[in-house]
């Protein structure tokens, strides 16, 4: 037992457990908190197999930007707590179905590599220095440029077309103009009337 | 053996770090109250102690002896998780802060990324302070306080890529080593559009004055953690102020030379030879620790339209326009100096 296994064992079995709770757990308040969560653990193994660039990268933007706003329209919602039973029964056997589908595929693939992981696979890779934060960059940037850049484009399309789904112009919209609102001077607001008596 | 020395090791460096920032945190809110005291024509604290030196012990012990209540309807879990999450990560990003040439508790490749994770973890506190106690007053503040926390964490995050860019490093030692030279070799010269919004996204992230709308005590009573008492409201209190200090460092490694002596280059940096760095990292810091007060004394809250505005179609823009030129120049070769 080397000190990497059992960190693997203690951090993807708690990977399973709060990944379980995301969809048993009946407020999708706490479901979102388990997922974020299982986020930690995923980043975890990532730093385990010497990835440290893409763990931190998964908390940052995974933890850091997208579970915000998942959590943040979650708790917009007006939070009926799911019943139970009602729908689990229903949905069961299909689940039951695609849970061993699934397994089957995984432990046929991974059957194999599972005796000897490679804990070094990542960080053995030298490309052009030993941090593979400088490694990932030099392939993204001359190997998979072209993915890279439609990859960039394609989010930007993604950004561009959530705006025009959502953006209305209202009318009745009370929107300030920064630039009229800087521009104010004291002659405009302020009238100085002589001559009134008490 | 070895393991054991290894983690005693590290126990205490850690300790040698946490226990000075409270320390340091308790006479920031002295100074806090006794500078904005002077700045508004007060005395501030005065009874504790001589001129009131004792008062944050004082507050310390009255709040460590507060009852803690939990409000009937909160979702009492999460309510008294809140404050640790956002206390823990604050104390985590220490890990990584180079206080002089030697001592950093753990010196990784990566220091910078782990900065930015840990910083963008800090709104789940206040996210689900706000939503766990079940008030409209704490929602409605945790709700502002997300959305300008993740407006501004991007202008933030461009920033740094400035001084990513510069120094071809996210080792903060290597970005201090880096700005050695003189004080022009320092990252505020080529960086300084970046360098300003870098410190004023800073304050907004950190929810201080004038960006503190998620607290706004005179529209939504004190924001999110309004139903916090005793010694959870005493970890928002001192995750706020380990922020601030966290900036303000932050500010001084990345664009102002961190420990590096600010005589460098010069006739005069044999006479001070003999100052450690990390006196120049404190003198540093601390004046940035002073402008956060100053702000705090001078300028009235923003209101949140116009946060929103500055964060999205004023700092982005800037930070896209000033990351294209220091590009260009790199490319160049006119930088880095």
């Amino acid at each position: 037992m080397n000190i990497e296994l059992i960190t693997f064992i203690i951090f993807s079995s708690l990977l399973i457990f709060t990944s379980i709770k995301v969809i048993t757990s009946s407020n999708p308040v706490l479901s979102a908190i388990n997922l974020v969560f299982s986020f930690f653990l995923s980043a975890v193994l990532w730093l385990l197999l010497g990835a440290e660039f893409l763990s931190i990268i998964l908390i940052l933007v995974y933890v850091g930007a997208v579970m915000v706003l998942f959590l943040f329209v979650v708790m917009m919602l007006d939070i009926n707590i799911a019943k139970k039973n009602a729908a689990y029964i229903k949905y069961l056997p299909l689940g039951i179905g695609i849970f061993i589908v699934f397994n089957i595929l995984i432990i046929l693939f991974f059957i194999n590599t599972f005796e000897n992981i490679n804990y070094n696979a990542i960080s053995s890779i030298n490309i052009i220095s030993e941090s593979n934060t400088e490694n990932l960059g030099f392939v993204l940037f001359t190997d998979y440029i072209l993915e890279f850049e439609i990859a960039g484009l394609i989010l930007l399309l993604g950004i561009l077309s959530a705006i025009i789904l959502t953006y209305r112009k209202n009318p009745n919209n009370k929107y300030q103009d920064p630039a009229r609102q800087i521009d104010v001077r004291k002659k405009d607001r302020l009238k100085v009337i002589k001559g009134l008596k008490e | 053996m070895d393991i054991i020395f290894y983690i005693i090791n590290t126990v205490i460096s850690i300790l040698t770090v946490v226990i000075p920032l409270f320390l340091i945190v308790a006479y920031v809110t002295y100074s806090e109250r006794k500078i904005i005291g002077f700045m508004q024509s007060r005395m501030g604290p005065t009874r504790v102690g001589p001129s009131g030196l004792l008062q944050p012990i004082a507050d310390v012990l009255k709040l460590v002896s507060k009852e803690i209540i939990i409000p009937t309807n909160a979702s009492k879990g999460i309510f008294l998780t809140a404050p640790m999450l956002m206390l823990v990560p604050s104390l985590l990003v220490w890990a990584v802060i180079p206080l002089s040439e030697l001592f950093i508790i753990s010196n990784i490749n990566a220091g910078l990324l782990f900065i930015l994770a840990l910083t963008s973890l800090s709104v789940y506190g206040v996210i689900l302070a706000g939503w766990a106690s079940n008030s409209k007053y704490a929602f409605l503040g945790s709700m502002r306080s997300a959305a300008q926390i993740i407006a501004y964490e991007i202008a933030m995050g461009f920033a740094l890529v400035g001084v990513l860019m510069l120094s071809g490093s996210l080792n903060l030692q290597v970005i201090i080593q880096e700005q050695s030279g003189s004080i022009f070799n320092w990252y505020w010269l080529p960086l300084f559009p970046l360098f300003l919004i870098y410190f004023i996204a800073g304050v907004a992230e950190t929810n201080r004055a004038p960006f503190d709308v998620s607290e706004g005590e005179s529209e939504i009573v004190a924001g999110f953690h309004v139903e916090y008492s005793g010694m959870a409201f005493a970890m928002f209190f001192l995750a706020e102020y380990m922020n601030l200090i966290l900036i303000s460092i932050l500010s001084s490694i990345l664009f102002f030379g961190g420990w590096l002596s600010p005589f460098q280059g010069t006739f005069l940096d044999i006479y001070f030879a003999f100052v450690p760095g990390f006196v120049w990292l404190s003198l540093k810091t601390m004046i940035f620790i002073f402008v956060f007060l100053w702000l705090r004394a001078t300028l009235p809250r923003y209101r949140y339209d116009q946060i929103m505005r500055l964060g999205w179609k004023v700092f982005l823009p800037i930070t896209f326009f000033w990351l294209t030129v220091i590009g260009i120049l790199i490319y160049l070769k006119y930088l880095p100096l």
